[in-house]
């Protein structure tokens, strides 16, 4: 049975790694599965290689499509920098699954400031469950290194209650035929990761 | 009924072809872009982008006379653009209803200001909506085509980037299978604004007004969301959702429609409270008019005026409990948006930096070229400014600084409002330096065609404006074109027009790098010989998003290197290093 609790997913990556198509399947997947869902995100000037945040939130009846300041119960990163940003959003009870990926913000590219060093351990630091997908290598060896989403949607989906084959059905909804078998290979592969 | 998650601006389009639309115009603007771009696919809508919104609102207001519904849609700022018809427009009413979205930007996201579009709802004397999720914004802007034609008025939808880019699961409903009938019909005494037949149209339309706030007492869109009794909220849009999480327990009335308001219901709903909120985004717009009424109600004195409201800082400003957040990192490197790898800007103000140009700059990508390391942009005001910007700055100029004035404007918004300000420059002979920046498409709203790209919304060749010709026609007589890429032509170019005592035009023409049209060739990614690399850091001056600096350990002094991921081969980094360090992978 559904209970009143509404589940928050916060996503954070950078402009242009894809972030939108893992969350309108992980939207699809959870309407499909019955819940009321709500996506929150922002395009245009945000788009150009800045910093990005999405909201995914779900359950029997959501208001707000922005998760409360604290209340996410996932922060589901794309890249290491961006996930350790939005950290004081995330519940101290909450989960984080983030992709071993390293994109040098323009300070850094400049040689003004340094990457944060081991992000992983300092995650681990704060939140008890904390799984680090390494995205690219399992995208590569998923047979397409522009898959890292559906990887990192794979990892995700073992936080979730719908079954395999409920996300794959979606994934098959929204993903062009031409990249439909990589996709569907590399959510396998992701979906090992726990 | 089918079940779909759409996104606010999906169901804006979604209820454009239930309703029975057979035209859209629209100018690109987040976050309302993307309406048009799903209407395209609905085919017995005729979707076009118009070189602005006031355009935009007037080819929507002449399918409107010819008795078809329409739909005009912008962003927040597009309303003043089109303010001068929209205002005319209420007047006159409609024969086939017409309905305009305006898609507010609280918080900024992508945007130069926050105005609240319910001013001009209440300015222009047109109904407005105020949908809180995609299903509102599927069924209000339904029935706005319906009482459009009821009342005999253009009305409003406001949308804010919360409703546009959000998406929520929507009940779909059946498309209207009968379109209106359309043709020619003359009726100037409502048509042709002339004062006589102006003076007869006011009073109508205040009178409209009564009646619309009347029948909206006893609408569906405005209810009463009954709770534990004790506290009263009014409340409206977006900002409903916020209200009804943070106050689950709360007595809500929430409006759908937002002018003009409901007063008898606001009466009947205020008499029950000790205590009355009004919770809305931006402005006290709800909450002056409820004050006007005598009704004393708390708002904006709590609840934050700048900036979107979210439930975290709906609670702050009621003082209620909140979670203690974990901690974060003080200082981490901030990641703002840039210019793409590639991007034909780039090296354009690279070169206005080095010029020591002052750059009036304009709205689009290229507005980026404002932060650091290129550093380029000393104004950016609304579309098209940078023109007339330049005119102005240049009167008052001792002719040595005279030569300084550069405006920079994209090839779209030069067709939006520059091409005006540039008949003035020439017109009024103002020395100052124009640089059209044609990167063949509206880039920053997602790679819109537009009148100079030869490509329609619906991606179908069509005529095409000729720059060069443009401006000549407008009697500039040094118009100029050279490649972007070409860093040392560019650069000169710049250089001389600059110096040139009249107006001049350069145009740098080299299509985006995201362009959806197959123009683009595919060149090598270039790579870094670290042994040739003196860490002279040249090249760090373009913040190309390819280049990294590897700093150096012991005797060595760093260098750069060029990540092949994100590296498109356009090549500037290679003219700007004087010392060969750059290289094509082969």
């Amino acid at each position: 049975m559904m209970n009143d609790k509404v589940t928050n997913i916060l996503m954070a990556g950078v402009g242009g790694q894809g972030t939108l198509l893992a969350s309108e399947i992980l939207s699809e997947v959870l309407m499909q599965a019955g819940y009321d869902v709500k996506k929150a995100e922002v395009h245009g000037m945000a788009q150009r290689g800045g910093s990005v945040v999405s909201h995914v939130r779900f359950g029997k009846k959501v208001y707000s499509a922005i998760i409360p300041e604290g209340d996410a119960d996932v922060l589901f990163g794309f890249e290491l920098l961006e996930t350790y940003r939005y950290l004081p959003l995330v519940s101290p009870r909450g989960t984080v699954v983030v992709n071993n990926l390293r994109i040098a913000p323009p300070s850094v590219a400049l040689g003004q400031e340094a990457y944060p060093q081991d992000i992983p351990a300092k995650l681990r630091g704060q939140i008890d469950d904390v799984r680090v997908v390494d995205g690219l290598q399992l995208a590569e060896k998923a047979g397409n290194p522009r898959t890292v989403n559906t990887v990192l949607l794979g990892t995700l989906s073992n936080l979730l209650e719908p079954a395999e084959e409920q996300w794959l059905a979606a994934i098959k909804a929204l993903v062009p035929e031409k990249f439909l078998q990589v996709n569907l290979d590399a959510f396998k592969l992701g979906r090992m990761v726990k | 009924m089918q079940k779909t998650v759409l996104s606010g601006n999906e169901a804006f389009a979604r209820a454009a072809y239930e309703a029975g639309v057979q035209v859209a115009s629209a100018y690109p603007g987040t976050p309302s872009t993307e309406i048009l771009e799903n209407i395209h696919q609905y085919e017995r809508i005729d979707a076009s982008w118009a070189p602005n919104e006031k355009v935009a609102l007037e080819v929507g207001i002449g399918a409107c006379m010819g008795g078809a519904r329409a739909l005009v849609t912008m962003k927040h700022v597009g309303v003043n653009v089109a303010a001068d018809p929209l205002f005319t427009l209420s007047y006159t009413g409609v024969r086939g209803g017409l309905v305009l979205v305006a898609a507010d930007d609280p918080e900024m996201h992508s945007s130069q200001n926050e105005q609240d579009s319910r001013h001009y709802a209440r300015a222009a004397k047109v109904p407005m909506f105020d949908p809180a999720d995609s299903q509102e914004a599927l069924d209000f802007t339904r029935l706005a085509f319906a009482a459009s034609e009821e009342f005999d008025t253009p009305i409003m939808m406001r949308s804010t980037t919360r409703i546009s880019h959000s998406k929520s699961v929507v009940t779909l409903g059946e498309p209207v299978e009968v379109l209106p009938a359309t043709g020619l019909t003359r009726d100037a005494k409502k048509f042709v604004m002339l004062p006589g037949n102006a003076r007869i149209r006011h009073p109508f339309v205040e009178d409209r007004l009564e009646r619309m706030a009347e029948w909206a007492c006893d609408q569906s869109f405005n209810r009463i969301e009954t709770g534990q009794g004790e506290i009263g909220i009014i409340t409206a849009g977006v900002a409903y959702q916020y209200a009804r999480e943070v106050f689950p327990d709360a007595d809500i009335l929430k409006l759908g429609l937002v002018h003009p308001l409901p007063k008898r219901l606001i009466r009947e709903f205020a008499a029950r409270y000790q205590t009355l909120y009004v919770i809305e985004e931006l402005d006290p717009v709800i909450e002056e008019q409820v004050r006007a009424m005598g009704i004393d109600v708390v708002g904006k004195e709590r609840v934050p005026i700048c900036g979107e409201l979210t439930p975290g800082r709906l609670r702050k400003a009621f003082d209620l409990p909140m979670e203690t957040p974990l901690a974060g990192e003080e200082g981490l490197p901030p990641r703002p948006p840039n210019m793409c790898p590639g991007c034909p800007h780039r090296g354009v103000f690279h070169a206005l930096n080095r010029l020591k140009a002052f750059v009036t700059g304009d709205i689009g990508c290229y507005t980026l070229g404002f932060m650091p390391p290129l550093s380029a942009m000393d104004t950016c005001i609304c579309m098209g400014a940078s023109i007339g910007n330049a005119t102005g700055l240049s009167k008052v100029l001792e002719a040595e600084d005279q030569q300084k004035v550069v405006a920079v404007i994209g090839d779209s918004t030069f067709l939006h409002t520059g091409v005006n300000g540039l008949m003035d420059m020439v017109y009024n002979q103002s020395p100052a330096t124009v640089i059209i920046l044609d990167n063949s498409t509206t880039g920053m709203t997602g790679r819109q065609d537009n009148p100079s790209t030869g490509y329609t919304l619906s991606g179908e060749k069509t005529y095409q404006v000729d720059l060069e010709a443009l401006c000549r026609s407008l009697g500039v007589t040094s118009v100029r074109t050279v490649d972007p890429y070409q860093m040392d032509e560019t650069r000169q170019t710049i250089r001389e027009e600059m110096a040139r005592p009249e107006t001049s035009v350069v145009i740098t023409r080299r299509p985006c790098v995201l362009i959806k049209h197959d123009v683009l060739e595919n060149k090598p990614p270039l790579f870094v010989d670290a042994e040739k690399c003196t860490a002279c850091k040249a090249c760090l001056k373009l913040g190309c998003p390819a280049i990294e600096w590897e700093p150096g350990e012991g005797e060595s002094k760093g260098y750069a290197k060029v990540d092949r991921m994100l590296c498109t081969g356009c090549g500037i980094c290679e003219q700007v290093c004087k010392f060969g360090a750059f290289g094509v992978c082969s």
